[in-house]
């Protein structure tokens, strides 16, 4: 479990980044993350790996301060997968880039291998396993930095806007993958600001502006809200944009999954005849 | 590094920050030649507090006397070597000509080092880029230079994210002995460095569809101008040369052991 | 006349085992905005690249066909050349931005072609406020958000005052909302100015009510070409992994189920909305 008490966080350069936020994720929740750039997204996410300390306020992760803890050891649980794969990618081989964290973390090399072999299959890499991972294309290298931090089994996943970039196919890809790792009881946290794909996947959503966090709760409710929209400019996801104008119709506006959107219209028809 | 703190550029306008460049270059430059004519301890001394007013009119005297305090320890070793060379050479003997002529080497070296911390506390990079871009300089080389600049902060962040990156993956820097802590370093400097070329390949790309190269004739949205400040401090400049020479040739310097 | 044309066009980059474009035919009349899309890796970075000469000059290689921009042959001309015709924009803001103020970066182009000192001071303010940053002329690239830069990155190419401004990716960076702005920008550049757009895109649900030619390239080919609201409403398209934007997805679904909403596929949520209303409300 993931507790930010009152945080506050201001930048070397005396940028306030985070004014008194307080958050409990739950071990298996699925969070988004979402807000403009500046808001203070990032900011916040790091603070769970330890990356970043509070000026005020405490973060425990699983009854432990954060302040007490060496990102190494909270690294253990809370695994970061950064937005730029080029930023963690330096091996000679992707096998060697998927161990390096094991070996960071002190697996016997046994498991090590397991391990690698294991995260390889999950993300499809295997054919690759002696590849330079600078070689790949851009969508297998997220997929190496991906597995990478899979491999050592955090029960805690940050992924840091996993979507930039990515086409349909990737994105519906990464959708399914997050959603295996609920079954696994695992903890999702995203900073996004796609928000048709959150829409897709319609998890707790936490918005937050100039540091603060201004809503917290079910995805659909605050993605249709236009008070929060006015607030904190995110744009509407394309089904809502179509039943906001259908007010005048009596339908419901919080709607953002387009199998729900059929079922309301076709009953709407169906009413009609 | 301190010393380089006084080198770097901070966004304030002053009248000094406003003079051509090119016009301040010069005055360094004379300083410089000035500084390396004596070797006496007063008109060094007169040199050195020159700069002070100068300082003071470009508010930027927090960072010129972070610059000193930089500069200090170089200057103590070489106050030291000195004293301690005529020291040994003279049969130990310690004198007050000696201890003087010492403290004049020392003072020389930080005039020296402290006019040009001036200069580039005073001047923006911009304004930089744009002398040297209307000087005899290749293109290429003011084109390298501003493009070096600008991207220094982009970098910087980039360095930062990069060890974050690895950080969290387990990767303890600050552990180990001497070797394990350069090796600690190659899942930096590997992604910092493939990221530069990557990054350049996309900056070539962008410049070549902007038409990089299409003329040797290349024009200026700006043009440095010279205005009445510029030529007051070249008239200063040629001034202080001229009487600098003058003193050199024809003055004899006492010392202050002989004022006392 | 057509202000593109290529024949055939074939591209392997150097050291590559299979060439990035294959037998690539396509015409863009002046004035157009054309939209490419496709799957990840399907050659539609490379294709732009072509227009003004990046491929092959910059990246060597052989490029087979033929490619005409502006009745210009980009094979026997240098890309500094097709500079003044085609102007090009990439993914990364950050990357196109080399002065140390705004407007000395749009400036760049007509300094590298020798422009007179006034006659640049005119084109640079013009392309401010054609992209709505000339309050921002003086500062740094650095202190401006991502939407920012990606407009001068706009600004600068189009001080050029180029007939076609290509665009790959544009907004991959940006949130929605800035992205929306960049297309008002383009969008706006194609109606008032007449400049020919060519954008390569995936968010079609932001971008695919701007046009009347759609282009969806897959592996290196052209797959379909032509108009996309019958490219988008074809299950081909889809399975392809093109994203369709949800409005049309929608649209399909009801028919499936009986709901017939019009003749015209919808792009847009503003279209699917309008037949929604039309087909439900009460007469």
């Amino acid at each position: 479990m993931i507790e930010a008490q009152q945080i506050s966080y201001a930048y070397p350069n005396k940028v306030e980044a985070l004014k008194g936020v307080s958050l409990t994720i739950k071990d298996g929740e699925f969070v988004a993350i979402m807000g403009q750039n500046g808001a203070g997204k990032s900011t916040l996410v790091k603070h769970f790996n330890g990356l970043l300390k509070p000026s005020q306020g405490k973060v425990l992760v699983d009854g432990v301060e954060t302040t007490k803890s060496s990102v190494a050891a909270l690294a253990r649980n809370v695994g970061f997968v950064f937005q730029n794969p080029d930023h963690q990618l330096f091996s000679e081989t992707v096998e060697e880039e998927i161990a390096f964290a094991l070996k960071n973390f002190g697996f016997k090399s046994e498991i090590v291998e397991q391990r690698v072999t294991w995260a390889l299959n999950l993300l499809s890499l295997t054919q690759y396993r002696k590849t330079s991972p600078f070689l790949l294309s851009g969508g297998e290298r997220k997929r190496v930095a991906l597995a990478s931090v899979l491999a050592w089994d955090p029960q805690t996943l940050i992924l840091d806007e996993p979507t930039i970039g990515q086409d349909h196919e990737q994105k519906e890809i990464l959708r399914q993958f997050i959603l295996q790792m609920q079954t696994q009881k695992k903890t999702v946290v995203t900073v996004t600001h796609d928000v048709e794909f959150v829409a897709e996947c319609n998890p707790r959503v936490v918005l937050m502006k100039e540091g603060k966090i201004i809503a917290d709760g079910v995805g659909k409710e605050i993605l249709t809200d236009p008070a929060m929209l006015e607030l904190s400019s995110i744009v509407l996801p394309q089904i809502a944009q179509v039943f906001t104008k259908l007010a005048s119709l009596g339908f419901p506006k919080d709607v953002i999954d387009i199998y729900e959107a059929k079922s309301i219209i076709l009953k709407a028809k169906e009413g009609k005849a | 590094m301190s010393v380089f703190d006084g080198l770097r550029f901070r966004k304030v306008f002053s009248p000094i920050h406003n003079l051509d460049p090119r016009i301040k270059f010069v005055y360094v430059i004379a300083i410089f030649v000035v500084a390396i004519l004596f070797f006496q301890i007063i008109p060094l001394l007169i040199l050195f507090l020159m700069q002070i007013p100068f300082v003071l009119l470009a508010h930027v005297q927090r960072q010129w006397l972070r610059s000193l305090r930089g500069a200090a320890f170089l200057a103590i070793f070489i106050f030291v070597v000195n004293v301690g060379t005529t020291f040994f050479t003279s049969g130990y003997h310690l004198t007050a000509p000696n201890v003087e002529n010492a403290a004049a080497m020392t003072l020389r070296f930080v005039v020296l080092v402290e006019s040009f911390s001036v200069f580039f506390l005073t001047t923006s990079p911009d304004h930089l880029g744009l002398a040297l871009e209307e000087s005899r300089v290749p293109y290429e080389f003011a084109f390298a230079f501003t493009t070096a600049v600008r991207f220094v902060p982009v970098l910087a962040e980039e360095a930062q994210t990069i060890m974050d990156a690895q950080k969290a993956r387990g990767l303890e820097l600050e552990k180990g002995g001497l070797l394990k802590r350069i090796r600690n370093y190659v899942p930096v400097l590997i992604p910092l460095i493939v990221s530069a070329i990557r990054r350049s390949l996309e900056l070539a790309e962008a410049m070549e569809s902007r038409a990089w190269g299409a003329t040797k004739k290349r024009t200026n949205l700006y043009l440095l101008k010279l205005h009445k400040g510029d030529y007051a401090l070249l008239a200063i400049t040629v001034g202080i040369l001229a009487i600098a020479v003058y003193i050199h040739f024809y003055v004899s310097i006492p010392t202050i052991a002989q004022l006392i | 006349m057509a202000i593109i044309e290529t024949k055939n066009l074939t591209y392997t980059y150097p050291g590559a085992s299979k060439p990035s474009i294959s037998d690539v035919s396509i015409k863009v009349e002046k004035g157009e905005f054309v939209l490419i899309t496709g799957p990840s890796g399907c050659g539609k970075t490379t294709l732009c690249r072509t227009f003004n000469g990046l491929v092959p000059h910059f990246y060597q290689g052989e490029l087979k066909g033929e490619i005409l921009v502006a009745g210009i042959d980009v094979l026997k001309h240098h890309t500094y050349e097709m500079a003044k015709h085609v102007g090009l924009v990439f993914q990364n803001p950050e990357n196109q931005l080399f002065a140390l103020s705004i407007e000395k970066d749009v400036a760049f182009g007509l300094e590298n072609v020798g422009v007179s000192r006034e006659e640049m001071r005119k084109k640079v303010d013009w392309a401010l406020n054609q992209t709505g940053i000339y309050d921002l002329r003086e500062r740094s690239p650095h202190e401006i958000s991502g939407g920012q830069q990606q407009r001068v990155a706009i600004a600068s190419v189009l001080a050029m005052e180029p007939e076609i401004i290509v665009l790959d990716e544009p907004t991959s960076f940006l949130d929605p909302l800035s992205a929306e702005k960049i297309f008002e920008v383009i969008y706006k550049l194609n109606k008032e100015q007449g400049i020919t757009v060519i954008l390569v895109e995936h968010r079609l649900d932001l971008t695919a009510k701007y046009t009347n030619h759609l282009i969806v390239m897959d592996q290196g080919k052209v797959r379909f070409e032509g108009d996309p609201r019958q490219i988008l409403s074809s299950e081909e398209t889809r399975l392809m992994g093109v994203g369709i934007p949800k409005a049309t997805l929608l649209y399909q679904m009801l028919k499936k189920e009986g709901l017939n909403l019009g003749e015209k596929t919808p792009l847009s949520s503003e279209e699917l909305a309008d037949q929604l209303l039309e087909a439900l409300s009460s007469r």
